[in-house]
């Protein structure tokens, strides 16, 4: 995962903007710790990120803007940033509040925008939050009776492999068309990949967290609440996050065919009709979304897993 | 004299007894602790002492032979029973005073008794104003403290301790020995310490039980008699450096004898 190294810093930060108002006082060559002396050594750290962020995404735009000012990039297919973007009001009417595709009459506005954002970003969100609770409790009582365990794991193996986008017609099948099939979807892409996870991490949580609760008389149930659970929890948000990016290719593969709106159906629309300039918008959208929504686990996980980074990162 | 606090009678243990190479790890161990001792159990890595302990807690089963604490014969682990590790084990997702009342609160103690016995439990090891603290925020001997907390807000009789102070640098050492001691004689709980140091065996034990490498057994059970605070200066604690060195040589040129000829055994085979 790219962003994971990275700080809380957004591309979009302001801070760069103070740092040439101070200046250094010394006459030592500008090196940057001097630059940003004034900050504290975690708001340097977020504004070097932040720099770093909009000189990556800086060059990569304008290596397109150069392709297409000598021509190698035709406007009509590979619309340059500066092209795509400038037709904000064009594009919004195609984003309907309503949740229905194809009426254009009442969109043009940042609502109708917000309201397909939203509308996807629920699927996701919904999926994951059914996929996350339903995979850990399964893998729980997996190890917790044999006999569930016995039974149920040779099926879910066996279901693991099979790719996400296998299951779009079941999902159609048995959801029609709606909300349901996409929050399916990705409930489906996560849910038997975290079942196997925790298996894992109860495996491997210490001995000696075992041991000490044992000694002073746990049972099985007060272990597997006060100590496994917390023990494996870590390590499960990080698959978590590490799915993230698949619950989304998922949702938007689910709302193109299955749904009838969000943000998938749009790009599908794009491509019907062209429209090449509304296909990278949605995709700047997309990424900006997946993006944010990881920021946001992240955020999540340091206030209720607050000692994860005391173990190494698990 | 009265009922021994342990009693360990013709205990043995064999790993992989239905393998092609049951292991014999311990063999036919008897001796018994009484209540408020300090013994000391004392051998080669390998020998099978700290098996022995995790036997008399219950978290391991005899192959043959019976433990009894208080006459009762151990079936599992009970916390009248606490058990100390190399490792402080403290639960990272807990304060510190959810860790040293985890026990009380698995028997169901509410949150508020809690909080009391915590903050009694943490002033009498010297971190009253900790209660707070997350696990990661202290260093090796501090932890280890919090363990020995843990340990006692259970009140056992008996305290079992793994190397508990193996991982720690020579400076902490000794003051966690000071500390131990003073611990030990305000709880009255027996204590059993498995070590491989001589010098910490010394300057803890009643009783050192000397281990032979494996299997284990006893191969010499002897008693100290020393004052405390005992200093490695004192001429006796040099005798019985000495004593115990010898015994220990022994075993660890035995130990190692035997790996040689099991090595070359495999190399003609």
């Amino acid at each position: 995962m790219k962003s994971s190294d990275e700080g809380y810093a957004s591309p979009t930060a302001t801070h760069p903007a103070t740092g040439p108002d101070v200046t250094p006082v010394t006459s030592a060559p500008a090196r940057p710790r001097k630059i940003l002396g004034g900050l504290s050594g975690k708001m340097k750290s977020r504004v070097e990120t932040a720099c770093w962020w909009l000189l990556s995404v800086g060059i990569f735009a304008g290596l397109w803007e150069f392709c297409w000012y000598v021509g190698w990039a035709d406007p009509l297919l590979m619309p340059p940033p500066h092209i795509f973007l400038s037709n904000l009001p064009e594009q919004f009417k195609f984003f309907d509040r309503g949740n229905i595709v194809g009426s254009d009459d009442t969109g043009a506005s940042v609502l109708g925008v917000l309201a397909v954002i939203l509308w996807t970003t629920m699927r996701v969100v919904v999926g994951l939050g059914i996929g996350f609770a339903l995979a850990v409790a399964t893998g729980l009582l997996n190890r917790y009776n044999r006999i569930f365990g016995n039974l149920t794991l040779p099926t879910i193996t066996l279901l693991a492999p099979i790719s996400p986008v296998a299951w779009l017609p079941i999902a159609i099948f048995l959801f029609g068309i709606g909300n349901t099939p996409a929050i399916f979807m990705v409930f489906v892409s996560v849910y038997f990949i975290i079942v196997l996870a925790t298996l894992n991490q109860i495996d491997n949580v210490p001995a000696n967290y075992i041991q000490v609760a044992r000694i002073m008389g746990a049972t099985k149930r007060q272990m597997y609440t006060r100590v496994i659970l917390p023990s494996i929890l870590p390590g499960l948000f990080m698959t978590l996050r590490l799915n993230l990016f698949a619950a989304w290719m998922v949702v938007l593969i689910a709302e193109a065919v299955g749904v009838g709106s969000g943000l998938g159906q749009i790009v599908m629309m794009a491509r019907n009709t062209f429209n090449s300039s509304l296909v990278f918008f949605s995709m700047t959208l997309i990424g900006l979304l997946g993006f944010l929504l990881d920021q946001l686990l992240r955020i999540v996980q340091k206030r209720l897993l607050w000692w994860i980074d005391q173990e190494g990162r698990k | 004299m009265a009922v021994p606090a342990v009693s360990c009678h013709q205990v043995s243990k064999v790993w992989n007894p239905d393998s092609a190479s049951p292991l014999l790890a311990l063999d036919d161990l008897s001796f018994e602790v009484e209540r408020g001792e300090f013994i000391v159990l004392l051998g080669p890595s390998g020998c099978g002492k700290s098996t022995l302990l995790y036997m008399i807690a219950g978290l391991e089963s005899t192959s043959s032979g019976t433990i009894e604490c208080d006459k009762l014969p151990v079936t599992g682990p009970d916390s009248d029973r606490g058990m100390i590790f190399q490792e402080a084990s403290l639960y990272p997702w807990l304060t510190l005073s959810d860790n040293v009342t985890f026990g009380l609160g698995l028997r169901g103690m509410g949150p508020g008794l809690r909080r009391e016995a915590a903050s009694k439990i943490m002033k009498k090891v010297g971190l009253g104003d900790m209660l707070d603290k997350r696990p990661d925020e202290l260093s090796g001997g501090m932890r280890q403290r919090v363990a020995v907390a843990r340990a006692l807000a259970m009140q056992p009789k008996v305290l079992m301790m793994d190397e508990p102070f193996a991982a720690l640098d020579v400076q902490t050492r000794t003051k966690m020995q000071d500390f131990l001691l003073q611990i030990w004689r305000d709880s009255g709980a027996s204590i059993i310490l498995v070590t491989h140091s001589i010098d910490e065996a010394i300057s803890l034990a009643d009783r050192i039980i000397v281990f032979t490498s494996r299997p284990g057994r006893v191969k010499k059970d002897i008693r100290v008699d020393l004052e405390r605070p005992r200093s490695p200066r004192d001429p006796a604690f040099h005798a019985l450096q000495d004593e115990l060195s010898e015994l220990l040589a022994d075993e660890v040129d035995r130990a190692f004898a035997d790996q040689q000829r099991s090595e070359t055994g495999s190399h003609t085979a």
